[in-house]
C-alpha cells in the first residue's frame, strides 16, 4: 500500500501547525518562501520509484516511520556537542560543532575568522547580512520533479551559513561537525547557505556522526554561490549508524573562472543520497564531482550529480566508486548536459563498482545529453569484481588471498580518495577505508552507538 | 574554411528521398478509425480463425486502459487514432501462383525500389517477403526452401496454414500488454512475415521482407514471427521505405524471434521510411517493439540496425538471455538529419547462466537531428558469470544537433562483469586536414570518416544490405562537417 498519503498529510499538520513553532522564530526571508514552496512539496509529492531520479532508491522504509514532530535545540543539549573531539590527528583546521543542523548559541552565533570569513547560523545571517542573504537564498535551487526540495525550504529554520567576502581566503580548511544527537527519533531539514565571493577561497569540511541510537533522518540542502574566479572545496564525511537515512542536495552555482570540487565519502549509513548539482553559469570555469561509498548490512547509498554545462569552455569530472557487501544496494544516476551554446566543453564522467556478495545490487545510469557540436563527452560504467589477473599476480608473489583482495579493494577505493586535498585527512580516510574493508569498522568497533 | 563546410553540409543534407514517388493502384481499404469493429472487420477480411479474433480484441481491450508513453526523449505531434486507416491492401486476385498474376504495377513499384522479386534473379540469392501497406505481395523462394522444410510465408498465411505453430509462439515474447504500441499492433496488424527453421537446417540464403507503405493516411501494422528449431541457422534482412507526405504516418510493428537451444538468428534491419522535409513536416512515425528470446542454451541472437528513415524512431531491439551461455548483440548505426529524431537502443536481460551480450551503437546527428541511446543491460541475481560490453558513440554534425545517451545498468550478481562506455564528439578538424593535405576532398573526407566511424556495424550487415547501407549513409551525409 502506498505510504506516502499518510506521511504526506501529517507533514501538511505541522506545516500547519508552524505558527507555534518554526514559523515563529524564523527569519522572515524564510517564512516568505514557505507557502509556495509547501505547494510545490504537494505537487511533487514524496519521489517513489517512478521518478527516474529515484528509480533505484526506496525512501519508504526512512519516511514512513512516526518521527517527533519538530527539533529544537536547548541549550544543555549543545553540552554533549561541545564534548565532541574529533579524534582525526594533525588535523589543521578551523573546527566547529552543530547539533543536529543548528548552530550553538543560536542567534549570535555568527563569528568572523581571521581573513574576514564569516561562519555561523543561518538566523544571525539574515540579521547581520540581509541584503546579502536576500540576493542568494533559494536561488540556485534547481525546480526539478524532487518535492523533499521544496519540502526543506518549506520547514527549515536555520542551518550553516559561510561568507567569505570578496578576494578573502581562509587558508585553513574549516570543519564542521555535524552531531545527530536526540533521545528521541527526529526528522532534521537543515538549511545551508555558502557564498564564495569573487577571487576568494574557501574549503569545507563537513562531517556527519550520530552519537545516539536513535532513528533519525536528515534532509538536507546547501546552497553555494562560487563567485568569479573564486575557490571552493567541500569533502563530505558520512558516518552514521543504520538507523539514521542522510538525504542531501547540493546545488553549486559557478561564475566564469572559477573552481568547485565536491567530494562525498560515506562510509556508513542506512540510507545515505547524495544529490549534486553543478552548474557552469560562466565561462573557463571547472568543476569537479567525486564519491566514494562503502556499503554493507543492509545500506543503501545513492549517489546522484547533474553537470550543467551552459557556458562554452568548461571543464567538468565526475568520478564515482563504490564497494557493496552483504544486502546493500547502490545506485549511481550521474548526468552532463551541455546546453545549446556550451562549445568547446570537456566533460568526463566515470562511475566504477565491485560487488562483494551474492545479494549485493549495484544499479547505475550515467548519462550524457548533449546540444553541442564541439564538446568532448565521454562516460563509462563497470558492475563487476576484482580483476583476477592482478589477483593471481599479486599471489604469485606470496601475498596470500585475503590480503591481496584487500590490496587491490584499497587501491581502487584510493583513487577516490586521493582527490582530497587535506593531507591529514586524506590519511585518515585511507586508513577508516582499510579498517572498514578489514571489517573491522564495519561491524562498528568505533561506533558508540552500537546500534545493532 | 567554415564557410566551405557549412556549404557542402548544406548540399548534403538537402539531398532528396529517393523513394518517395506513389504507385497508383488500386487498393482496399477499410474507413478510417478504431474501434472494437475495426478490429473486427481486419480479422474478417482475413478470414481469420476465432482464435486470432479473441487475441486482437483482448489487445484492443487492454489498449484502451493505455497512455502514450512519455519518457522518451522525443517530441512526439499527438497521434489521433481515429484519423488513420488501419487496414489498406493492394487490391489483386487471390493468392498469386507465380509472379505472372502478380499485379504488374506492383512488381514495377518493388522493381524501381530494386528488390528482386522475380525468381530468375537467383543470382542475388535472397529470398523476399514483399509487403506493400498491409498485405504481403509476393514471397520468392518458397518451394527451394520448403524443400529443407523451412517455412517462409505472410502471417496471415502461417495463420492459416500453421496455426499450431503461430498459436504456440505468437505474443511469447512480447506479451499483447508489453507498450503502449505493440498492443496496438496486437489489436489491429495487418499482416508481416512469418518464418520457421526446423532443427539443424542451417538456411541456405537470406530471408529478407520488404516493407513500403503506399497508401496516404494509412498506418502500417506488421507483425513478424521468427522461431528458429534447434541447432538452426538463419540470417534474415529487413527493408522499409515509404512515399513522400505532408502529413505523419504511423508505423509501429512488433517482432518476435525465439532461439531454441543452439539455434542462431541474425537479424539486420535497414530502416529508410520517408524522414520528412528539410523543414520537418511529414515522415513516418517508426514506434516499433522488438524483441528475441534465447530460449535455449546455447542460443545466440544479433540484431544488427542502420536507421537512417522516419521522422520520429522509437526502436528497442532487445535480447532475454534465458538459456544457459546464450549470446546476445547489438550494432546500431542511427543517423537523424534535418528534424528527424531517434531515442533507440537496446536491452540485455541476462538470465541464464554464462550469458554474454555485447551492444555497439553509433548515433550521427546532423541538422536539426536528436539522436538518444536507451539501453538496459539487466543481470538478474541467478546469472552466475554474466558479461556485458557496451559501447556508444556519438557523431555530431553541426552546432544545432544533439547527441544523448541514457544507459541503465542493474546488476544483481557479483560475478558479472558489466562495462559501458560511450564518448561523444564531432569530427575533428585535424582528421579533416589530415585528409585534405592527402588530396582528398573535403566532402570526401567526411564520406570516409563517418563510413569509417559507422564501420565496425555496417562489417556486420551481410553483404548485400551492407552495400546498400553504406550508399545510404553517404546520401544521408556525405560531406557534413560539423
Amino acid at each position: 500500500m502506498d505510504y506516502r498519503p499518510e506521511v504526506i498529510s501529517k507533514l501538511s499538520a505541522m506545516f500547519n501547525a508552524g505558527h507555534g513553532t518554526f514559523l515563529k522564530d524564523s527569519p522572515e526571508l524564510f517564512n516568505r518562501h514557505r507557502e509556495k514552496a509547501f505547494n510545490d512539496f504537494l505537487r511533487l509529492g514524496i519521489p517513489d520509484r517512478k521518478n527516474e531520479a529515484y528509480k533505484y532508491t526506496n525512501l519508504e522504509k526512512f519516511l514512513n516511520y512516526q518521527y517527533q514532530d519538530y527539533f529544537f535545540p536547548l541549550p544543555s543539549d549543545f553540552r554533549e556537542a561541545e564534548r565532541f573531539h574529533c579524534e582525526v590527528e594533525d588535523l589543521n583546521v578551523w573546527n566547529m560543532v552543530l547539533l543536529n543542523g543548528f548552530f550553538p548559541h543560536g542567534e549570535d552565533g555568527l563569528v568572523m575568522l581571521p581573513g574576514g570569513i564569516w561562519v555561523g547560523s543561518m538566523k544571525a545571517a539574515v540579521r547581520q547580512f540581509p541584503s546579502l542573504v536576500e540576493k542568494h537564498y533559494n536561488r540556485y535551487v534547481e525546480d526539478g520533479t524532487d518535492g523533499l526540495i521544496p519540502l526543506n525550504t518549506a520547514l527549515a529554520s536555520d542551518g550553516l551559513f559561510l561568507y567569505a567576502p570578496k578576494n578573502t581566503v581562509y587558508t585553513k580548511p574549516i570543519q564542521i561537525v555535524n552531531l545527530l544527537h536526540s533521545d528521541k527519533d527526529i526528522f532534521v531539514q537543515d538549511r545551508n547557505l555558502i557564498i564564495v565571493e569573487e577571487g576568494a577561497q574557501l574549503s569545507l569540511l563537513s562531517c556527519d556522526h550520530s552519537i545516539s541510537p536513535r532513528r533519525f533522518l536528515t534532509n538536507t540542502i546547501t546552497e553555494v554561490y562560487v563567485g568569479r574566479n573564486a575557490r571552493f572545496d567541500i569533502i563530505r564525511v558520512q558516518n552514521q549508524h543504520d538507523n539514521s537515512g542522510k538525504i542531501t542536495h547540493t546545488f553549486i552555482h559557478q561564475e566564469r573562472d572559477s573552481y568547485a570540487s565536491s567530494n562525498n565519502i560515506s562510509l556508513h549509513g542506512g540510507l545515505v543520497r547524495n544529490a549534486t548539482w553543478h552548474y557552469l553559469g560562466g565561462e573557463n570555469s571547472e568543476t569537479h564531482s567525486y564519491g566514494l561509498f562503502l556499503a554493507d548490512k543492509d545500506q543503501h547509498i545513492a549517489n546522484f550529480v547533474k553537470v550543467d554545462h551552459v557556458a562554452p569552455n568548461c571543464n567538468s569530472t565526475q568520478l564515482f566508486k563504490g564497494v557493496l557487501d552483504d544486502n546493500s544496494s547502490g545506485a549511481f544516476n550521474g548526468r552532463i548536459m551541455v546546453h545549446k551554446d556550451a562549445q568547446k566543453t570537456n566533460a568526463y564522467q566515470s562511475n566504477n563498482n565491485i560487488i562483494l556478495s551474492d545479494t549485493a545490487r549495484m544499479d547505475t545510469k550515467p548519462q550524457l545529453e548533449i546540444y553541442a557540436d564541439d564538446v568532448r563527452c565521454s562516460h563509462g560504467a563497470t558492475v563487476g569484481q576484482l580483476d583476477e589477473n592482478a589477483l593471481f599476480y599479486l599471489r604469485s608473489r606470496g601475498i596470500d588471498v585475503h590480503e591481496a583482495r584487500l590490496m587491490l579493494m584499497f587501491g581502487f577505493a584510493h583513487e577516490v580518495i586521493k582527490k582530497i586535498s587535506i593531507e591529514a585527512l586524506r590519511d585518515r580516510i585511507d586508513d577508516l577505508v582499510q579498517k572498514r574493508l578489514r571489517g573491522e569498522l564495519s561491524r562498528c568497533a568505533s561506533c558508540a552507538v552500537q546500534c545493532n | 574554411m567554415e564557410n566551405d563546410q557549412d556549404k557542402v553540409l548544406n548540399e548534403v543534407t538537402t539531398g532528396e528521398y529517393k523513394y518517395g514517388f506513389v504507385t497508383d493502384i488500386e487498393t482496399d481499404v477499410i474507413p478510417k478509425g478504431l474501434s472494437e469493429d475495426v478490429v473486427r472487420l481486419i480479422s474478417a477480411k482475413k478470414e481469420e480463425p476465432e482464435w486470432m479474433l479473441e487475441f486482437r480484441l483482448k489487445a484492443f481491450r487492454h489498449w484502451l486502459t493505455m497512455k502514450m508513453p512519455a519518457w522518451a526523449n522525443l517530441k512526439i505531434p499527438e497521434i489521433n487514432y481515429q484519423d488513420i486507416i488501419f487496414y489498406a491492401a493492394p487490391r489483386q486476385k487471390p493468392a498469386p501462383g507465380s509472379l505472372s498474376e502478380v499485379d504488374p504495377q506492383l512488381i514495377k513499384t518493388f522493381d524501381k525500389l530494386g528488390i528482386p522479386l522475380e525468381e530468375q534473379k537467383r543470382l542475388t540469392g535472397v529470398a523476399v517477403d514483399a509487403v506493400m501497406d498491409s498485405i504481403s505481395v509476393k514471397t520468392t523462394f518458397r518451394e527451394t526452401l520448403a524443400e529443407l522444410g523451412i517455412i517462409f510465408c505472410s502471417f496471415s498465411e502461417a495463420v492459416r496454414e500453421h496455426p499450431s505453430l503461430v498459436q504456440k509462439y505468437l505474443a511469447s515474447v512480447v506479451p499483447y500488454t508489453d507498450n503502449f504500441f505493440a498492443t496496438l499492433n496486437s489489436a489491429v496488424f495487418s499482416d508481416g512475415s512469418f518464418c520457421y527453421i526446423p532443427k539443424g537446417v542451417r538456411c541456405p540464403m537470406e530471408l529478407s521482407t520488404y516493407f513500403r507503405i503506399n497508401t496516404s493516411n494509412t498506418g502500417q501494422f506488421e507483425r513478424t514471427l521468427l522461431i528458429a528449431d534447434e541447432e538452426s541457422y538463419v540470417s534474415y534482412l529487413e527493408g522499409c521505405t515509404a512515399p513522400m507526405r505532408d502529413e505523419n504516418q504511423l508505423h509501429a510493428a512488433v517482432v518476435e524471434i525465439v532461439a531454441e537451444r543452439g539455434a542462431e538468428v541474425k537479424y539486420s534491419t535497414v530502416q529508410n521510411w520517408y524522414p520528412g522535409d528539410r523543414d520537418g513536416k511529414g515522415g513516418i512515425l517508426n514506434f516499433v517493439t522488438k524483441r528475441g528470446m534465447c530460449k535455449g542454451d546455447d542460443s545466440k541472437i544479433s540484431w544488427t540496425q542502420v536507421e537512417t528513415g522516419s521522422a520520429i524512431t522509437w526502436k528497442y531491439p532487445s535480447c532475454i538471455l534465458r538459456g544457459n551461455n546464450s549470446t546476445g548483440e547489438f550494432y546500431s548505426v542511427a543517423v537523424t538529419n534535418n528534424y528527424q529524431q531517434a531515442d533507440t537502443g537496446t536491452k540485455m536481460i541476462h538470465i541464464g547462466k554464462n550469458t554474454k551480450s555485447t551492444i555497439v551503437s553509433k548515433g550521427i546527428s546532423a541538422g536539426f537531428g536528436q539522436n538518444s541511446y536507451r539501453g538496459l543491460v539487466k543481470v538478474l541475481g541467478k546469472a552466475e558469470g554474466a558479461r556485458n560490453f557496451s559501447q556508444c558513440d556519438s557523431l555530431l554534425l553541426g552546432d544545432k544537433c544533439g547527441a544523448h545517451t541514457f544507459p541503465y545498468i542493474e546488476v544483481d550478481n557479483p560475478s558479472a562483469i558489466v562495462e559501458h562506455e560511450a564518448t561523444t564528439s564531432r569530427i575533428g578538424e585535424d582528421q579533416i586536414f589530415y585528409c585534405n593535405q592527402r588530396g582528398i576532398s573535403t566532402e570526401d573526407a567526411i564520406g570516409l570518416i563517418v563510413n569509417g566511424y559507422a564501420r565496425e556495424v555496417i562489417n556486420k550487415l551481410p553483404m548485400e544490405f551492407a552495400v546498400e547501407a553504406q550508399k545510404l549513409l553517404q546520401i544521408s551525409l556525405e560531406g557534413s562537417v560539423g
